[in-house]
Order: structure tokens, then sequence, then C-alpha cells
């Protein structure tokens, strides 16, 4: 069986909704933050395939792609940094306590 | 005669006012004397234009004048042309006018002399005379709506001229608001004709009427709207409790404005519009009763009133009836085909008109004689005068000339007005004619009873002493004596025949049994007032003990000022409908307001519950949102 198009989108199809179950429904910040990475991935994916089965002799697509990666680990960063300094003065990482400005 | 002379005559008086409001008043003093020049001056180049006027129409064919009308205003479609009507009737209210006026300001030169507000006065004065006098000549509803307005403000600062007196000013605004009442009336009338008919050209509107080309009910309507202006203006029931108490005013304003002028506009209005009150026998008809019913009401009331002012206030009152009865006695006549039209016409106007003309005279020099009087003792109540025919003789004779024609004595000039008015009722409305003739007696009594207590006896006031009794200076007698020698000949004028009406010879006039009856009626009035008030045969005391329902009736005004002021006013208007306006103002609008604003509060705070800062609950949202939008896209292309 040749390996096609649909199976890249469905494979990132799978990826994307673990990450947005896990986004939705997980309660620990990191998880979040991990599942959101996940979501981002198969964005990916689905990107360099359509790239790979449209347009392959232009590199645009690769290079988008990769730029995407280095804006996602510097938004993990930012986001374990921000988690670090949240469980540092709340003692948690539980998403559903961190309510200090809803009244 | 060029029609700039015609506009000169009430465009002068306005010019004065200008002229003493802009430059004299800041620029030199507020008493300085020249306003009073300024005014004299103007007033009476109105009269010798006025004079000039009137011999132009004696001359001219059909006593009319042609004059060129102008372009108003546009608005759409709709252009309103002004100019001004020059016929009989605006020629002979032209001479009344500026005449009186002349009169009254020479006589205010003495009068107001040293008052703090002098220039104000005389401006106040010309914009009266020119408000009125443009009255007189309007050729146009709305035209005439401005001036008539006019005429009320100007009564309205001039009765509160004294604003300071709270009693003044209380009454400044009463007179200003029961005349709203009727001008509400008039104003609705105007526009309810302009829809009727497209025009407010008053030559137009009587040839519409005329030809039958306004609907019978629209036209009493409009009709009866039109009076409720003259009724409100002319002080007459129900709208006449504000004229009384217009004498809180500087007494030449009650002369010129309060005898006169202005309120006799609600006569010359009905007569104006003559041929439209004609043509509904209901309207003509409700003209009639009213003036009939006013005149006998006021003079009853006058009977009891010791204030000199009031007394003359409310005999002119009755006098304005007179002149609505002889109006609506010979309209009657006219609109149920006694008279015929065209004839008709012009004599409801005579008989009407010819009263005002002779009454403007004696009334104003009656006003100015009070006037006179409490230059001399500063009260106006007859309680405290007395025997002031000694040191007031020119006052004295004056003041019973003017009594005599106001009781209709012949030869003097209101027996001549008043026989038309009486003879006219006794044809067309016998009931209203025998409350006329009891009004006749009445009306002399009073006169007399003032003339007795005033100058007749002895002094027996105490505020001046006697010696300090006076008689006033020239500037003030001299307009007395020729408005005297007016009120004597004033009716030998063919003034009636002028406007249409029928001529009347010097004896012949005697020949008739209707005026014995009435001079011995009037006769008889100032023989119970010499019995009672000079000679004392009978007690005024016991007589009114004897009539003390009656007298209290009276002399309580028949509780009509109690009845307006604590009953429609607190009761109804206060207590009522401004109550409910109140209710509905904060229960309902504010309601509406504050019900919109409570609503949102708590729809909001509601609607909080589903924001819950949770990132993780909108995302949730967010991804059921987009499932459902796919959906759609999937069920529905």
């Amino acid at each position: 069986m040749a390996i096609g198009l649909e199976h890249f989108l469905i494979l990132s199809a799978i990826l994307f909704s673990i990450g947005l179950y896990g986004a939705l429904a997980k309660r620990n910040a990191v998880v979040i933050l991990m599942s959101i990475e996940i979501m981002l991935n198969a964005v990916n994916i689905a990107m360099v395939a359509f790239w790979h089965y449209s347009a392959p002799m232009l590199m645009t697509g690769q290079i988008f792609v990769i730029f995407i990666m280095v804006v996602a680990a510097a938004e993990a960063a930012v986001g374990l940094a921000l988690i670090i300094a949240i469980y540092r003065s709340r003692d948690t990482v539980d998403a559903e306590k961190f309510n200090l400005m809803k009244w | 005669m060029p029609p700039e002379v015609v506009l000169a005559i009430f465009l002068l008086p306005f010019l004065s006012f200008v002229i003493i409001s802009f430059i004299i008043r800041p620029l030199l003093s507020h008493r300085s004397q020249i306003s009073g020049y300024v005014t004299i001056a103007a007033i009476g180049t109105s009269l010798l234009l006025s004079v000039l006027v009137l011999t132009e129409v004696i001359s001219a064919e059909g006593h009319v004048l042609s004059m060129p009308d102008y372009e108003w205003l546009a608005i759409g479609d709709i252009t309103i042309h002004i100019g001004v009507t020059v016929d009989s009737l605006s020629a002979v209210m032209l001479i009344v006018v500026t005449s009186v006026s002349l009169l009254v300001q020479i006589y205010s030169q003495g009068y107001m002399r040293g008052d703090p507000g002098y220039s104000r006065y005389f401006a106040f004065m010309s914009l009266f005379t020119g408000s009125m006098l443009g009255l007189v000549l309007a050729d146009n509803l709305l035209f005439l709506f401005l001036f008539w307005e006019g005429v009320g403000l100007c009564s309205y600062l001039l009765i509160g001229f004294w604003f300071h007196k709270p009693e003044a000013a209380r009454a400044a605004m009463k007179a200003f608001l029961v005349t709203r009442l009727g001008d509400f009336g008039f104003l609705a009338a105007i526009l309810f004709l302009y829809t009727k008919t497209g025009t407010f050209d008053i030559g137009e509107l009587q040839h519409l009427a005329l030809a039958g080309a306004i609907g019978s009910t629209a036209l009493t309507w409009a009709a009866i709207g039109i009076f409720s202006g003259a009724v409100g203006k002319s002080a007459q029931f129900p709208l006449h409790t504000w004229l009384p108490d217009a004498m809180e005013g500087p007494t030449p304003v009650s002369a010129l404005i309060h005898a006169a002028t202005m309120v006799a506009a609600g006569v010359y209005l009905v007569a104006r519009m003559f041929p439209v009150f004609a043509s509904s026998s209901e309207a003509i008809t409700t003209v009639a009763i009213i003036g009939g019913f006013t005149a006998i009401f006021a003079a009853s009331m006058g009977l009891v009133m010791n204030d000199i002012k009031r007394v003359l206030a409310y005999s002119t009152i009755s006098q304005l009836g007179y002149m609505m009865l002889g109006l609506g006695a010979v309209g009657v006549a006219v609109a149920s085909g006694a008279i015929p039209l065209e004839h008709g016409l012009a004599l409801g106007v005579a008989v009407g008109i010819f009263h005002l003309f002779s009454h403007a005279f004696f009334k104003s020099l009656l006003f100015l004689g009070a006037g006179s009087v409490n230059h001399a003792t500063g009260t106006f109540d007859i309680r405290e005068m007395g025997g002031l025919r000694k040191a007031m003789p020119w006052t004295f004779g004056t003041f019973l000339i003017a009594s005599l024609s106001l009781a209709g004595i012949w030869p003097l000039a209101g027996f001549w007005s008043k026989e038309g008015i009486l003879a006219h009722a006794w044809e067309s409305t016998p009931i209203l004619f025998y409350l006329a003739m009891i009004t006749v007696f009445m009306t002399a009594f009073y006169m007399f009873r003032v003339v007795f207590l005033t100058f007749g006896g002895e002094y027996r006031g105490q505020s001046q002493g006697s010696h300090g009794l006076h008689e006033s200076p020239l500037v003030m007698i001299g307009p007395m004596v020729l408005l005297a020698i007016l009120s004597v000949a004033a009716g030998w004028f063919p003034i009636s025949e002028f406007l249409g009406g029928e001529s009347h010879s010097f004896f012949g006039a005697l020949a008739h049994p209707l005026a014995w009856a009435s001079l011995v009626l009037a006769g008889g009035g100032i023989l119970l007032a010499y019995a009672i008030y000079s000679r004392k045969w009978l007690s005024a005391e016991s007589l009114r003990r004897a009539f003390a329902p009656l007298y209290t009736l009276f002399a309580r005004k028949y509780w009509l000022d109690e009845l307006y002021e604590r009953v429609f006013v607190v009761r109804i208007l206060i207590d009522g409908i401004f109550a409910a306006l109140h209710w509905f103002d904060d229960h309902i609008v504010d309601g509406a307001v504050n019900g919109i604003a409570g609503g949102t509060v708590a729809v909001g705070r509601v609607v909080r519950k589903a924001e819950t800062g949770q990132l993780q609950a909108y995302g949730l949202a967010i991804f059921i949102g987009i499932l459902a939008i796919i959906a759609c896209l999937f069920i529905f292309s």
C-alpha cells in the first residue's frame, strides 16, 4: 500500500486531537503546554505533507515549517518560565487554581 | 397716498422704542426726560399721519384704500404675504389708538416724574403703541397674531412695571397666563382655517366664509376659536379675572392698555372677522350671550368694590361686554335673515366699534382722573377720600363728565353708542336686552357711588392731611380736559355712518322711547347713589346687611378667583393632571430608562457565570463552535 497525502493528514489529525484533548482536559499546566506543542507539530506535519505533494520544487514550505519549530521552541521556553514563576508564588501548577483575576 | 405713510404710522413708535432702549437708556440716563419727548414726538407724528389716512379713506370710494402686499416668507410651497388693510374700521381704530396714546403719554410726563424706571416706561409704552397700531393695520391673521402677542407682552411688562411689588409681579403673570388660555384657541383657529382654506388673508377668509366655501361646522369651530382669543384679550367671562388684578400697573397704563386700546383688541378682532362670525348662527349667538352676560356680571362686582381702579376695571369689562353684545345682536339678526347681509355686516361693525370709540375716551379719562386723585391722596381706596371737589376742581369736573358719559346721559358720547347697542339688542335678543337695561342702571349707580364718595362730603383720609391735597400739574390736567371734550363730543362725529351703520340726529334720538327708558334707568342709578352716598337718606351699612348674601357674592367676585386658583389650578392641575404626569414621568419614563439599565445589570449578573476565567473552558467552547460550523458547512452546502 502506497503512503499518500491522506495518511499524513490522518496522522496530523490524530496528533492534533490528542493535543486538543490534553489542552482542554488536563489540569497540570505543564501537560497543557506539552499538548499545545503536540498540536503545533500536528500542524507542521500537515504542512510538510502539503508541501511535498503540491510544490516539492520550492523550499518555501520546508523553511516555513522550520520557522514554526523555532517559534514553538521559543514559546515553550516562555511558557515554562511562566509556569515556574507561577509555581513559585502559588505552590501549584494546577490551571484551575490560577484564578486570582477572577471575581 | 404712498404706502410708506401707512407703514410709518406703526413703525414710528417702534423706532421710538429702539431709540429709547438702545440709545437714551444706556447712554444718557434711566430717567432722562428725553425719553418722554421722543415717545410723544413719535406718537404725535403717528396721530397726524392717521388723520391724513382718515381723510384719504373718507374721500376714497367704498372707504377702502388698496395697499400693496409684500411677500414675507416662503416655506416650501407656502408663501405668506403681509400687508396692511386701510378701510374705515382700521382708520377709526388708528385715530382711537394714536389720540388716546398721545394724551396718555403727555399725562405720564407728570404722573411718572422721578420714577427710577422713567425711560423703561416710555420704551414699553412706545412698543405697545407700535404693536397696537400694527394689530389694527394687519391684513393677515398670522401678522395680526404677531402683534396680538406683542400687545400681550407689553401688557405683561407694564402691569409688572413695579416688579419689586409682589402683587404687581403676580398680577402680570396672571394676566399673561389667563390671556394665553384664550390665545391658544385663537392660534388653533388660525391654523385650522389655514388647513381648510390655505390662506391667512383676512379679506379672502371673509369672502370664503360668506360664499359658504368653509363647512358650517368647521366655520363655527373656527369662529369660536377666534372668539376665545377675543374673550381672553377683552377680559370677557370666564377669562375676565386678570383685568381687575392688572390694576397693579401704573395708572396711565391702565388708562391706555386696560381701558382704551388693548382690551378693545378683542372687540376689534370680532369686528374684523365679522363676516366669519355672522356666517355661523351658533358662533354669533355665543358672542352675544357672552357679551350680554359679561356686561351685567362685571357690573354687579363693580357695585361693591372699594378700590377706585377696580370699580373702573369692572366697568371696563362690563362695557366691553356691551360692545360684544352690540356685535352679537346685529350678527344674530344677520344670521337669522332679519337684516339683509350686505347692510348687516357693516352695521354690526358700526354698532360695536362706535361704542369702542366713545368708550376709549371716557374710560381712559376716568382712569387718568383716578391717577390724578391718587397723585394727591396717595391711595386708591374711596373710603379714604371725600371732599376732593374743592381741592381738585379740574379733576372733579372732567371725572364727572366722563361718569355722565359712561352712564349714557344725553347728549354725551356714551349715550349715542349705547343707544345703538340697546336698540339692536331689543330687536334681536330681548333677554339680553333686559340684562343690558339693568346694567345701565348698575353702571350709573357704581360710577356715581365713586363720584360721591371721592369728590363729595368731607375728606376722610389721614395719610396726607387736607392741607396736602392739591390739584395735579397742568401736564396732567391738560390731557384730561382734552379727553373730557372728546367724551362729550365723540358721539357727535358721524362715526357710525362712516363705518356703514345708521345715522342719528341730535334731537331725533330723544323721540325714541328706548332712549327715555335708558335715560330714566341711568338717572335712577344716579339718584340712588346720591341718596345713599351723598344725602345718606339710606344707610349704606344697613343696605349691606339687608342684602348680605348678595353683597358677599359680589365682593368675593363670585368666588371665581378661588374657583380658578384653588380648584382648577391646585386641585385639577397640580393635584390631578400634574401629579399624574409626574407619576408618569417617575414611573413610566424614568422606569423605562432605569428598567433598561437594571435589566442589563441583572442579565450581566447571570451571564457572568459563563465567564469562568478558565482558558480551557473557552478553548472547549471554541472547539465545539468550530465543530458546529463545520457540521453546518457539511449539512447545508
